[in-house]
């Protein structure tokens, strides 16, 4: 029972950090078609950003201009390099976000330096809301679940709900009907593209001291992204959102669970000392969202929600 | 006639300030085959940075048999088939001599390579210098004549940790876990059978592996910890993984003593903080409140004054200067003879003497228990908080037998 209630608390919030990162790059995938392959990067700025903007102005400031700084950031990046690379096709542009990925790790190498920084939790929440079996439960974590459940409101509210969205989900299946009616296209990719990259920098802030913070956080979480966005489909936020849920909870059970192969198959007369017999659940936690990713492709190729094939 | 000697002695003077020219040229060069990129690309970079120090303090004092030293940086990415790739061209550099430590897979299958090299090719031997890949059998069964090993390595450790586990009465409880690699698995086998040997009362009531590298939270792993009751955690973990356990600890609020080989190092005293004072505790050859010299206090200070790094493998120096003792010895880079001016060496450390086994190419080091302390002397990482000796290890308190069949080139 234990086991089962903290295995979901824990793959609910791994979850909803995944989704706050799929959210943007699914928009800008789905958007312009380009696997942003730096969109990791931008998470590892926003924890970066906020770790230094913290120092000057507290963490509940920094929870605010990180994602704003990194939004910032993203729209350069679109305006002065995606742009003029876009005309040349999207093997270029993801040559160009690969590059980018590299290009980001490195400045964060030289301005913070090759270790972990000390960004830390806020003291006012560094405290355990309370305690379940003899474990305690930071309120950090339901911090973390507050952010991205107002998030994800937020941006279904602006997507659904208001002029902006229609414009922006029109430009997403009608780019040139958008532009014949007057709509400035290229700036709207900027937009979606900088909001995409905020989206990525938030989750950085509050990922960045709930995990660490250091040069190759985004080259270790980058992959899992790709893995949310293609599950849960291509520019479907309900989709990544199930998805990273999907992705948390079968990580985090799969930990969980203690038996081996040997104990499963015992039918099949594995003996537990055998190679194959002594793999357990457990090790194969890292694995299993790549074979979802696998799986899906082959019987599914357009996600759990998508509306277009790969 | 005269027109004749002039351009002979001419000619003789023209090859001999060659020759001279070349023999001032002549550089040792050490190929530092590590991490320098990826998850675990920092730890690669701390070590050469320890290397490069040493290396510099060697040349300022005449260099290794008069010749300078050149430590040359490969990055193998922790994959053991890189480095075999990197191996060959450091080999095709000149390169003579390997220096190795992050990651059991990695040495395994540099040793391997190395002894094929060097049996492939008489008089152009490497020598592989090992300063931290801790799995027992690269001076056990694998053994070979060409490897070194520096650190002392998992089962002299875990021997050095369970006998603080036998005095702790009120422990009844203990979990494993480990990066799922030869090291890891090396470490899991030592810590069940020292357990089961010393303290039979003790349940070791879970041993788990994980994928070294990928896992980014770690709360599942301690909450298991938790419900399965564990009254003091074995961690071989290090890096990444060291880090991200130990801030999962803290977020769940587990305070039980964790005993780990890499708790003080390169990015985990950062990620602890308070709640990790006086529970995490690690087995070491240095950390920076043993008391030592003037001169090497002045050393370590100077290090992390020009590295903004913490002083962390003591060891590195312990090699270099040990290479340094063995080329002086022979005058020349004859790999073979320095190979066997290394073996049974002795060496006057900062922190006490030490010797290469003969038998098995192990170095034996006084070792350190030490525990995350407040109110200390010097802290790392400028966090305030440092490390504080429990017990102090002889070096011949931590020799452990060997299976080696050393096989020496006739």
């Amino acid at each position: 029972m234990e086991t089962v209630v903290f295995a979901l608390l824990n793959g609910l919030i791994y979850g909803l950090l995944l989704f706050m990162l799929s959210s943007g790059l699914t928009l800008i995938f789905s958007m312009m078609g380009v696997l942003n392959m730096a969109h990791a990067s931008f998470y590892m700025l926003g924890a970066y950003f906020a770790f230094t903007l913290g120092q000057h102005t507290g963490f509940w400031f920094a929870l605010f201009l990180a994602p704003i700084c990194v939004g910032a950031a993203g729209a350069c990046v679109e305006k002065w390099g995606l742009r003029k690379v876009h005309a040349r096709g999207h093997v270029a542009e993801l040559l160009f976000t690969f590059g980018l990925a590299y290009v980001i790790e490195e400045l964060v190498k030289i301005i913070w330096g090759k270790f972990a920084v000390a960004y830390e939790i806020p003291p006012e929440l560094n405290y355990s809301l309370f305690e379940l079996f003899g474990s305690q439960y930071p309120a950090y974590r339901i911090f973390m679940l507050a952010v991205s459940i107002a998030m994800l409101a937020g941006l279904w509210y602006l997507l659904k709900r208001t002029r902006v969205g229609l414009i922006i989900q029109a430009s997403l299946t009608h780019p040139h009907m958008v532009s014949h009616l007057g709509h400035n296209v290229p700036r709207i990719f900027m937009l979606v593209f900088a909001a995409g990259c905020a989206l990525a920098g938030l989750a950085g802030v509050i990922g960045g001291n709930y995990l660490v913070t250091e040069p190759s956080m985004a080259f270790s979480i980058g992959p899992i992204v790709f893995v949310v966005v293609v599950v849960g489909g291509m520019g479907s936020l309900e989709g990544a959102f199930i998805a990273s849920l999907l992705i948390g909870f079968l990580q985090t059970f799969a930990i969980s669970i203690d038996s081996n192969f040997a104990e499963i198959f015992s039918f099949a007369g594995l003996s537990a000392d055998g190679d194959i017999g002594r793999i357990t659940i457990a090790s194969l936690a890292p694995m299993l969202p790549f074979l979802l990713l696998v799986l899906m492709l082959m019987l599914r190729p357009r996600g759990l929600m998508g509306e277009r094939e790969f | 006639m005269s027109k004749g000697i002039l351009l002979k002695s001419s000619l003789a003077a023209l090859l001999l300030s060659g020759g001279v020219l070349s023999a001032e040229a002549e550089v040792i060069k050490i190929g530092y085959i590590d991490p320098l990129s990826g998850p675990f690309g920092s730890t690669g970079d701390a070590g050469v940075k320890h290397f490069r120090y040493a290396a510099d303090e060697i040349n300022a004092a005449g260099g290794m048999g008069g010749m300078q030293v050149e430590v040359v940086a490969f990055d193998n990415k922790i994959n053991p088939k890189e480095s075999l790739v990197q191996l060959q061209k450091a080999i095709d550099q000149g390169v003579r001599f390997i220096a190795q430590g992050n990651g059991s897979s990695v040495a395994n299958a540099l040793t391997d390579a190395i002894a094929k090299h060097n049996k492939r090719n008489p008089g152009e031997e490497v020598l592989f210098l090992n300063y931290a890949a801790v799995d027992p059998a690269l001076t056990n069964k694998k053994c070979n004549y060409w490897h070194f090993r520096f650190d002392a390595h998992v089962d002299m450790k875990m021997a050095g940790l369970t006998d603080w586990l036998r005095d702790q009465k009120d422990i009844k409880s203990a979990y494993i876990l480990a990066q799922d690699y030869s090291y890891g698995r090396a470490f899991t086998a030592a810590a069940k059978s020292m357990i089961e040997e010393k303290r039979p009362d003790i349940k070791i009531v879970g041993a788990e592996l994980h994928p070294i590298g990928k896992v980014k939270d770690f709360t599942p792993y301690v909450q298991k910890m938790m419900s399965a009751k564990a009254d003091v955690v074995f961690t071989g973990n290090w890096g990444t993984d060291m880090t991200l356990l130990v801030k999962a600890a803290n977020a769940s609020g587990h305070t039980v003593p964790y005993l780990t080989f890499y708790g003080g190092g390169l990015g985990a005293p950062t990620a602890m903080g308070q709640s990790a004072v006086g529970l995490v505790k690690q087995i070491t050859e240095f950390h920076e409140n043993i008391e030592a010299s003037e001169k090497q206090m002045a050393r370590v200070d100077d290090f992390e004054k020009t590295n903004s790094l913490d002083y962390y493998y003591e060891r590195v120096f312990t090699l270099m200067n040990m290479l340094d003792k063995a080329v002086d010895a022979v005058g020349s880079v004859d790999v073979p003879k320095v190979a066997a001016e290394l073996e049974g060496m002795t060496y006057e450390t900062p922190y006490g003497e030490v010797t290469m086994r003969a038998d098995d190419h192990q170095l034996m080091q006084p070792l350190y228990i030490s525990t995350f302390s407040e109110g200390v002397a010097r802290d790392v990482e400028n966090t305030g908080y440092g490390f504080k000796t429990d017990i102090t290890i002889p070096a011949v308190a931590t020799e452990t037998p060997t299976t080696c069949r050393m096989r020496r080139p006739s």
